[in-house]
């Protein structure tokens, strides 16, 4: 149990121009389930991997609690980390992939079993203690992996996308269980994932990274309310965040038949832009009369998914790519149909066009 | 002479896998036909030199040195051309189970020694990083065109050094050098194809390179191993050249042995084949007995493919 920290730290692999990794820092709590997350390349992985001394740090430190761990080895680093695709020893059992590493630290016989035990009951394991990973279902080769990091206490958890190998349903339950197990054993732990759906459900915080740089980091429901910048609207929720352009005017953006009023700050934040990015959620649309300001689409696609449906529509005289607005599941308009969509001011959200960033409500 | 031998063996070997081939496809039974038949004749030619050299070993001296061993199967019921003389002449000479003994000294150091250095060199070559490591790896695979017969003189050389010429260690050791840079190349290649992440995760587990080697690395390559181990047994146990320099003629080996009995001008040779299927015996037994660690999916289970 400890705090980890991020100084600074880059990682520049050999015979790359530019960093995976680039000067990140990040605080991570004690007892805090940390979720970094981003699309493929935005050196998450490479993170994670830092943090566990199978890459180096090229500059910049990372701190476990008090100690500086950059040029640790990894065992001494007191971590355990959960593979991707769990890299279990193959030719041992359960009970021997479990105890290797206590075998490793030079832990007694009775002791080790005693652990295993432990372990293995937590995770429901207790009869596949004597199998080899090949006679084991894929959750429970996972859940063997998940043991293999419990049984050690270590100070920090590492899991690189450990549920990206199962189907989807196992996937939604074994969530919830490493999350509940993570809860009880209260061990910090950083967790790697792409999946935003993951990253909002199991994480305390998450950081959301691109392309080497730290976007932002926040709670899972701050980072979907106040997204600092535009990556961040689009990656976080789902379906994703509507961006649109709007043209600016002197009081107000405009998309479509659409008009935001601006206030003095947000202008003044604009400088000379004359066009805003406009985001709006799926399910800030609510359809509106002809009468009522709104943006006028064509529905391309209705998915029905039972307690929701969402419309997927081009806007009339736009040539913006396709939006997403929730519908009500009961009374869902018809493909090819025409739909006037208006959203509350509070809703919208604003970003710069050149930089990005959130522009103040 | 060794290539008959060496080439006996390597037929029964060859038959050996392409039954397997034949087998394998069981499962779906749609009219792969013609394939399993094409294969099967292509194994029969394969084998007709082997053939030959049986039903060779089976007759008499003059009837091999007077015609074809295919005239046999004109009349193939006729037992009376049949005869055991070669094998009770060959088996009765009594410095043929010393010639035994003597390759079993040769072969088995010779198979050994190469495969555990060469296991720590690939384990090197693949997991640790060091400077030069792929100059070092292209140079020791680079020494694979390097003929054998052109480090004769300076082995020799070398080991006249330490007075060992002529003993047992000398053919070891030439053995070893000779066929350390395919299994360096062979057993490289194959830990490269290893999942990664086990490493990683042995050593986030605390585990020492030593610790990985014997624990993880080695089981896991036991096919690689296998398949180099009846390589080099092969060859170590038909070689004629490297056993005649470096080994003293009061120690011969089955294959030295085998020369000798024929004679200097080689009028002896229908004794040749019987003694060839008497030497394949162990090279079989060596083969059937590793065949079983060709196993697919050794890692199975391991990770998630």
């Amino acid at each position: 149990m400890a705090i980890v920290t991020y100084d600074q730290a880059s990682c520049v692999y050999p015979g790359a121009t530019s960093p995976s990794v680039d000067k990140l820092d990040l605080e991570i709590r004690d007892g805090e389930f940390m979720v970094l997350v981003g699309p493929s390349g935005c050196g998450k992985s490479t993170s994670l991997r830092m943090l566990a001394g199978l890459e180096e740090v090229s500059s910049g430190t990372i701190h476990i609690g008090e100690r500086d761990v950059s040029r640790m080895p990894p065992k001494d680093r007191d971590i355990a980390m959960v593979f991707q695709n769990y890299a279990l020893y193959p030719h041992m059992t359960v009970a021997d992939n479990m105890g290797f590493a206590l075998k490793m630290a030079g832990m007694g016989k009775e002791e080790r079993a005693t652990k295993i035990k432990e372990a293995a009951k937590l995770l429901d394991l207790e009869d596949y203690l004597d199998r080899k990973p090949k006679a084991l279902s894929g959750g429970q080769r996972q859940r063997v992996a998940m043991g293999r990091a419990i049984v050690r206490e270590p100070q920090v958890f590492l899991m690189d996308e450990p549920l990206s190998n199962l189907d989807a349903k196992l996937r939604v339950s074994t969530r919830s269980q490493i999350a509940s197990l993570q809860r009880r054993l209260d061990v910090t732990t950083v967790y790697v994932t792409h999946d935003q759906v993951e990253a909002m459900t199991m994480g305390d915080r998450v950081a959301v990274l691109k392309d080497g740089l730290l976007q932002q980091v926040d709670t899972p429901l701050n980072l979907y309310d106040r997204p600092r910048n535009a990556f961040v609207a689009g990656f976080i929720g789902s379906p994703a965040m509507n961006l649109m352009t709007g043209t600016v005017t002197e009081e107000a953006a405009k998309v479509g038949d659409l008009t935001i009023p601006l206030d003095a700050e947000t202008r003044s934040k604009l400088g000379g832009d004359k066009e805003v990015t406009v985001g709006i959620r799926p399910e800030a649309f609510t359809r509106v009369g002809a009468d009522e300001p709104g943006l006028d689409a064509t529905i391309n696609v209705v998915e029905e998914l039972g307690a929701d449906a969402f419309v997927y529509a081009s806007l009339v005289g736009s040539d913006e790519g396709e939006i997403v607005a929730r519908h009500d599941a009961r009374s869902v308009p018809e493909r090819g149909k025409p739909i006037r969509l208006g959203v509350l001011r509070e809703k919208v959200h604003l970003f710069s066009v050149t930089t990005g960033e959130r522009l103040p409500d | 002479m060794t290539q008959t031998a060496a080439a006996g063996s390597l037929r029964s070997a060859d038959k050996a896998m392409a039954t397997d081939t034949v087998l394998a496809p069981k499962g779906r039974r749609n009219g792969v036909l013609a394939v399993r038949i094409v294969v099967l004749l292509l194994c029969l030619l394969w084998l007709v030199p082997t053939v030959g050299l049986l039903v060779s070993s089976f007759r008499s001296e003059e009837a091999v040195d007077s015609s074809g061993w295919w005239t046999v199967f004109s009349s193939p019921l006729d037992f009376s051309q049949w005869t055991l003389q070669n094998y009770s002449e060959v088996l009765g000479e009594n410095e043929m189970g010393t010639a035994f003994v003597n390759s079993l000294v040769v072969a088995v150091p010779a198979t050994i020694i190469p495969i555990m250095m060469a296991a720590f060199a690939a384990y090197a070559f693949t997991f640790m990083r060091f400077k030069g490591r792929d100059t070092l790896f292209v140079i020791m695979v680079g020494l694979l065109v390097v003929p054998l017969q052109v480090a004769f003189v300076p082995l020799l050389q070398l080991l006249g050094g330490f007075g060992l010429v002529g003993t047992f260690p000398a053919v070891w050791l030439a053995h070893t050098g000779f066929g350390m840079p395919l299994a360096i190349y062979i057993l490289r290649n194959y830990m490269a194809s290893l999942p990664r992440s086990i490493i990683e995760s042995a050593e986030v587990d605390g585990a020492s390179h030593f610790r990985t080697f014997w624990s993880l690395i080695m089981p896991m390559s036991v096919p690689a191993l296998a398949a180099f181990a009846i390589f080099q047994f092969l060859w170590v146990w038909n070689d004629l050249l490297v056993a005649l320099i470096f080994l003293q003629t009061d120690t011969p080996v089955v294959t030295s042995q085998l020369r000798n009995l024929i004679g200097e001008l080689g009028q002896q040779w229908h004794l040749l084949t019987a003694g060839a299927f008497i030497s394949i015996t162990v090279p079989l037994i060596v083969f059937f007995a590793l065949q079983r660690f060709f196993v697919r999916g050794l890692t199975a289970g391991s990770v998630k493919g």
